[in-house]
């Protein structure tokens, strides 16, 4: 008697869940719906009604925004205005942007910093609103553009520091949590780094040292924030590479926001292309990142093409298109 | 990590428990502490412990809990705004404090609340005020407010409540005056264990609710976006940050003056010898700002004794120039 009331209430959740997503996908407007400028040449949007792929994607979502707008000032325009996307389980998903486009905003959306005044966004299907910020950062971590501290800790304490949401008020990390940290840095390439001072590392061993930081937290989703925008070439090929590696091993989800397009060309499995606060296209890169694209975005006549060497798609810039 | 917390606690802590049994020896009268301890000579007639449980213990614990309560709010508002530099003296909090209780003593303000009486009160509302525009500010820096503003928002803040401070002198009456001189110099006449007390229940609150933020502030001197993505309710932990610092600068104020200093120069040596970690930082600078006064304080009564120096100046003179060479070993 009890297993079956048992298992009728899973087969009652389980059906409420299947209830929920129906409705989240009825809520969620056609992507192509009279957003962007009418010019735009409609087969680069992914809408809804596209396919077999996106349901497929839905299906294992791991971070959902429906229709979110969020302005910094309540009477200001909206930074980000009515975004829907979806970042499927496994993604690297990578966002493009000119300058206040509303990207860092976007994540800031993704990460539940900052409420959205309208629309939602969703983790596995349970909206952040009603998780708690140290449930959330179970979650999500996220990497910032840059991370100064004011004060001298070391690499390792800096690293733990992402053990944070998962002990207890008053509880000391144990010798688990130093493993974790530990096997972050080793991740990230950074062990030997582990007793030397933050503030005395270079920009791309910082920025590997709080990526470690983020894997700490032990979250299956990443957000980043323009992470090679300050280093130099052998840095941002390094970081890339890091990346892509902890996305294959780890399964780790990623967002990622970037100027770079060739970094986002490399890495990115999907990119979202935002302007003024509002997705321009959504989908695989190779259908994304073309010259059209490129020109609308920057306002940039580049040549796109498929590198023969690297095997990916990389993008020259030739003349400001008026 | 435990065994550090226990060793930093177990070292500063005997370090203050030396002190504040070897202080009360030192002074014009010298006396014993086997004496003072004794146990059969009856405590009526025994002159030592009367001269050290009496007349010097009550400045000896007044001069701790000064130095605990500086050391906290300078430890709590460095990392929160994230600058080395902040402090109860640079941030015009001390100087909030120091107006507020001289409102109540000049005008001989009456209110009591909880069995704090007005003094402490008044201190506490002085300091709570200041904070107030420095919060203000502090949540405006957020959106690009350079901690150089802060801080000169904080020097002028202090000039404007001096000035303030001046004009309530001038219509105080001639006694009050002296009285308010000397206490604003920092001093810690303190001869009964009533003003203890009386600042002791603010400060203790103070003290429970910091006890719960060390980790929270480590995450937030990390800026206040990491930390919230990293499961801090930052907005949350600042009020509760901010109360706590200014209850206990409120409390030391009270009952020592402002002590100049205290909050910069402690929480700065406890880095150099525990580290960053807040949580070793935040029980040690309490306690070692404790020792602090109570050596300097030590200092100013036996110095240039018979006369007596405001604790305050001693602690300017060692302050002054470690605060100078701190903004220097930053520029290099």
């Amino acid at each position: 008697m009890i297993r079956e009331s048992g298992n009728l209430a899973i087969g009652d959740f389980f059906f409420r869940r299947v209830r929920r997503r129906e409705e989240l996908d009825a809520h969620v407007p056609p992507l192509a719906a009279g957003r962007g400028p009418p010019s735009f040449s409609s087969d680069l949007f992914l809408s809804r009604c596209d396919a077999p792929l996106v349901t497929a994607h839905a299906s294992r979502s791991a971070l959902h925004a429906a229709d979110v707008a969020f302005a910094y000032d309540r009477r200001g325009r909206h930074v980000v205005d009515g975004v829907t996307l979806d970042v499927p389980r496994g993604a690297i998903v990578g966002l493009l942007g000119p300058n206040g486009s509303g990207k860092t905003t976007l994540l800031r959306l993704l990460s539940g910093t900052v409420t959205p005044a309208r629309g939602s966004v969703t983790i596995d299907a349970v909206p952040i609103s009603t998780l708690s910020r140290r449930e959330m950062a179970r979650r999500i971590a996220i990497v910032p553009q840059e991370t100064h501290s004011a004060f001298d800790f070391s690499v390792l304490e800096i690293v733990l520091m992402g053990r944070y949401p998962h002990l207890r008020a008053f509880e000391l990390e144990g010798a688990d949590d130093v493993a974790i940290a530990r096997e972050a840095l080793a991740a990230t390439g950074t062990a030997a780094l582990e007793p030397r001072r933050f503030a005395t590392l270079s920009g791309g061993e910082k920025q590997r040292v709080v990526i470690a930081s983020a894997l700490a937290q032990s979250s299956e989703i990443l957000l980043l924030d323009e992470p090679t925008a300050s280093l130099d070439l052998g840095f941002q090929f390094e970081i890339a590479t890091l990346l892509a590696r902890l996305n294959r091993e780890r399964g780790v989800t990623m967002v990622v926001s970037t100027h770079d397009l060739n970094l986002a060309a490399t890495l990115c499995t999907e990119l979202v292309l935002l302007k003024a606060g509002r997705v321009l296209a959504h989908g695989p890169t190779e259908r994304v990142l073309n010259a059209d694209s490129v020109r609308l975005l920057y306002g940039v006549d580049a040549d796109v093409v498929r590198h023969p060497r690297a095997g990916h798609l990389t993008v020259v810039p030739l003349a400001r298109a008026d | 990590m435990r065994r550090r917390l226990i060793a930093t606690i177990a070292l500063f802590g005997a370090l203050t428990f030396v002190c504040c049994l070897l202080a009360p020896i030192v002074g014009s009268t010298p006396i014993s502490l086997s004496r003072v301890f004794s146990r059969t000579i009856p405590f009526a007639d025994n002159v030592d412990a009367q001269v050290f449980f009496v007349a010097r213990l009550p400045r000896v614990i007044a001069a701790a809990l000064v130095g605990s309560g500086l050391a906290v709010a300078g430890v709590v508002f460095q990392a929160l705004l994230r600058n080395p530099l902040a402090s109860p003296d640079t941030l015009g909090v001390s100087a909030g404090a120091t107006l507020g209780a001289m409102i109540a003593i000049t005008f001989h303000v009456d209110i009591g609340l909880m069995g704090i009486t007005s003094v402490p009160l008044a201190s506490f509302v002085g300091s709570a005020g200041a904070l107030g525009i420095v919060y203000l500010l502090a949540a405006a820096r957020r959106r690009g407010t350079s901690s150089t503003v802060l801080l000169l928002a904080g020097i002028a803040l202090s000039a404007f409540l001096g000035a303030l401070l001046r004009l309530i002198q001038l219509v105080a009456d001639f006694t009050d005056t002296l009285r308010n001189v000397r206490w604003m110099m920092g001093s810690l006449d303190v001869a009964s264990y009533a003003p203890i007390v009386a600042a002791l229940v603010p400060m203790a609150f103070a003290f429970v609710v910091a006890g719960a933020l060390p980790r929270v502030l480590d995450l937030i001197s990390m800026g206040a976006e990491a930390a919230e993505s990293r499961g801090v309710d930052v907005r949350r932990a600042e009020r509760i940050a901010l109360l706590s610092a200014s209850l206990s600068t409120g409390a030391a104020v009270s009952l020592g003056g402002p002590i100049p200093f205290v909050g910069i120069v402690v929480p700065h040596i406890v880095r150099l010898l525990v580290g960053a970690d807040h949580r070793l930082v935040l029980p040690a600078s309490a306690l070692f700002g404790a020792s602090f006064v109570i050596i300097c304080d030590l200092v100013a009564r036996t110095a240039f004794g018979p006369v007596e120096l405001p604790v305050g100046t001693v602690t300017a003179i060692i302050g002054g120039p470690f605060f100078l060479w701190l903004l220097f070993r930053r520029l290099a």
